[in-house]
Order: C-alpha cells, then sequence, then structure tokens
C-alpha cells in the first residue's frame, strides 16, 4: 500500500506533466501528440487523486468526502515538511 | 477565479535550518525579478493581449507562478525554522527579523519591499511580451545565482526545478511573439498596436493575419 507521500508524489508527477503540456498546447493547439498525452495523463491523475481523497483528504476544497465534518482545514500544508 | 490547489507544485523538504539562506533565496519571493512580480506581471498584462490563445498562456503562466511564489516561500519557511536568538545574529537574520520575526513578507534579499515598480503593464503585445521574455531570463540568472550560494541539496533540487520552469516559460512567450508577428505586416511589425488600433494586421498580405478572425 502507498504512504501518503507516495501517492502525493505521483499526483504531482501527473500534474506537472499536464501543466507542461497545457503551456506547449496553448501555442500548439492542433499537436495531436500532445493532445493525446494530455488526455493520457489526464485520466490516470484522477485515479491517484480518488485514492488520495479516499484514504487522506481534500486536495481542493470540494472533495470532502468525511459527512460528519468538514476536514479541509485539516494540516499538515503544503509549506510545511511533513506534507512533503 | 482560482481554486486553491492543497500540494506544492514539486516538493520542498529541508532538513536542516539556514536563515542567510533563506534571507538570500527570500528575493524570489519578492525581489525585482521574483515570482510575485511575475505572477501579477502576467495576470495584468493579459486584459490587453490581441488573441485568445495569448490571453490563454499568459493566464496559465501567470497561475504558475503563484504556485512558484508558494514553493520558493516554503524554501524560505523551512529554513527560518527552530531560530534560536543566538543565531539570529550568527547568520545575519537579525535586520530580518527585527520587522517580520520568522514571517514570510515579500521583499527583496537586501530588504527591500516588494513594488509594483518592477513590472510593466504597457498595453502593447511586442512590448509587453518582449518584457515577459527577458523577465524569465532575469529569474534564470537569479536562480543560477542562488545556485552559485547554495550548498545544501535539500535546498538545490527545488531551486532547480524552478531555474528549469524560467527557460520554458521564456520558450513559450517567445513563441506567442512569433505568434503576434505572424500575423502583423512583415515590412513594419511597428506599423500599428494590435493591442489597441482597429483592423491592425489587415495590411498583411496573408489572410491569416487578420486577428478579428481569430
Amino acid at each position: 500500500m502507498k504512504t501518503r507521500c507516495e501517492i502525493m508524489r505521483t499526483i504531482q508527477k501527473y500534474d506537472f506533466a499536464l501543466y507542461d503540456l497545457m503551456l506547449y498546447l496553448d501555442t500548439h493547439t492542433q499537436c495531436r501528440e500532445a493532445l493525446a498525452l494530455f488526455e493520457k495523463y489526464r485520466s490516470q491523475r484522477e485515479k491517484a487523486v480518488k485514492e488520495y481523497n479516499q484514504r487522506f483528504g481534500s486536495l481542493q476544497a470540494d472533495q470532502n468526502q468525511n459527512p460528519e465534518q468538514w476536514e479541509w482545514g485539516k494540516g499538515p500544508y503544503p509549506w510545511e515538511r511533513e506534507a512533503n | 477565479m482560482w481554486i486553491y490547489d492543497k500540494k506544492l507544485q514539486y516538493p520542498v523538504n529541508i532538513k536542516n535550518p539556514n536563515p542567510r539562506m533563506a534571507q538570500i533565496i527570500i528575493s524570489q519571493i519578492g525581489g525585482a525579478d521574483g515570482e510575485l512580480g511575475a505572477s501579477l506581471r502576467y495576470l495584468n498584462q493579459r486584459y490587453a493581449m490581441p488573441t485568445d490563445e495569448i490571453k490563454g498562456l499568459l493566464t496559465d503562466i501567470g497561475t504558475e507562478e503563484l504556485a512558484h511564489l508558494e514553493m520558493v516561500s516554503a524554501i524560505v519557511y523551512q529554513l527560518t525554522r527552530n531560530m534560536k536568538p543566538e543565531d539570529l545574529k550568527k547568520y545575519g537574520f537579525d535586520s530580518y527579523f527585527v520587522d517580520h520575526t520568522a514571517g514570510i513578507y515579500p521583499s527583496s534579499s537586501s530588504g527591500v519591499p516588494f513594488t509594483a515598480a518592477y513590472f510593466q503593464s504597457k498595453g502593447d503585445a511586442f512590448a509587453d511580451l518582449t518584457e515577459d521574455m527577458a523577465a524569465e531570463q532575469k529569474a534564470r540568472a537569479t536562480y543560477d545565482n542562488i545556485l552559485r550560494l547554495a550548498d545544501d541539496p535539500d535546498v538545490i533540487d527545488p531551486i532547480r526545478y524552478l531555474r528549469q520552469r524560467e527557460i520554458v516559460h521564456f520558450q513559450r512567450f517567445g513563441e506567442a511573439m512569433r505568434m503576434v508577428q505572424d500575423r502583423m505586416d512583415s515590412r513594419n511589425f511597428y506599423a500599428c498596436n494590435p493591442s489597441f488600433d482597429k483592423n491592425c494586421g489587415d495590411s498583411c498580405p496573408s489572410r491569416h493575419c487578420r486577428f478579428k478572425e481569430s
């Protein structure tokens, strides 16, 4: 079973690939290779985020899954060592 | 609008605090070529961009700069953890400490507070995109200087990542500049301001030139 840190790293890798592809696509709007890569990483990222949400909580406020308590404010925060 | 994503764009995990290094790196928060200035530059300039693609590019790069601001802040935050009073003088952090304690404040390494005078929003696509390309190079040079002063691998790793992003952004801005040029009359790119003048680019011989068709 992956640790919190490992899943976070996986999400960061997909996010990085997607962000870099996004900037590339902004100036190469018809590049099919980049469009296909974007789609591939987008769906892989979705799975990793879902696993993170279920086991460790929200990355965005609308991902709260606990009907008993609002957990969005819980740390550690991204700039703290424990989150990395 | 923006939505907060509760994670860093690239991990920052620094084992050994070093207030002296923090005071050097803080320039990339609030200095002349820092991430805050970069973000505000692009997010303000985007309104005057002549094509949808370039409005999008400035929005996306301006947004990424905010993620970089958070990363540099995380570096400074972690480098100033658990400081003892005797460390403050020893590491030359006393002059920052007296005003901000261990809080994060956008200033340069020499203590000059952040100012919007560090960037322009000229309302002219060529002028603004040329500034943007220069800004990425100046930020890259600042990261090079930080790498000359840093010896901790935990600091060097995220700084290298940030340096590399400057080069990617420089490349994208160069492409944006080319996209504007391609829609102008190549005999004189500067005959009119595509961000302001109506029918600018209409004298371009190719039908691709016309901004109104974009």
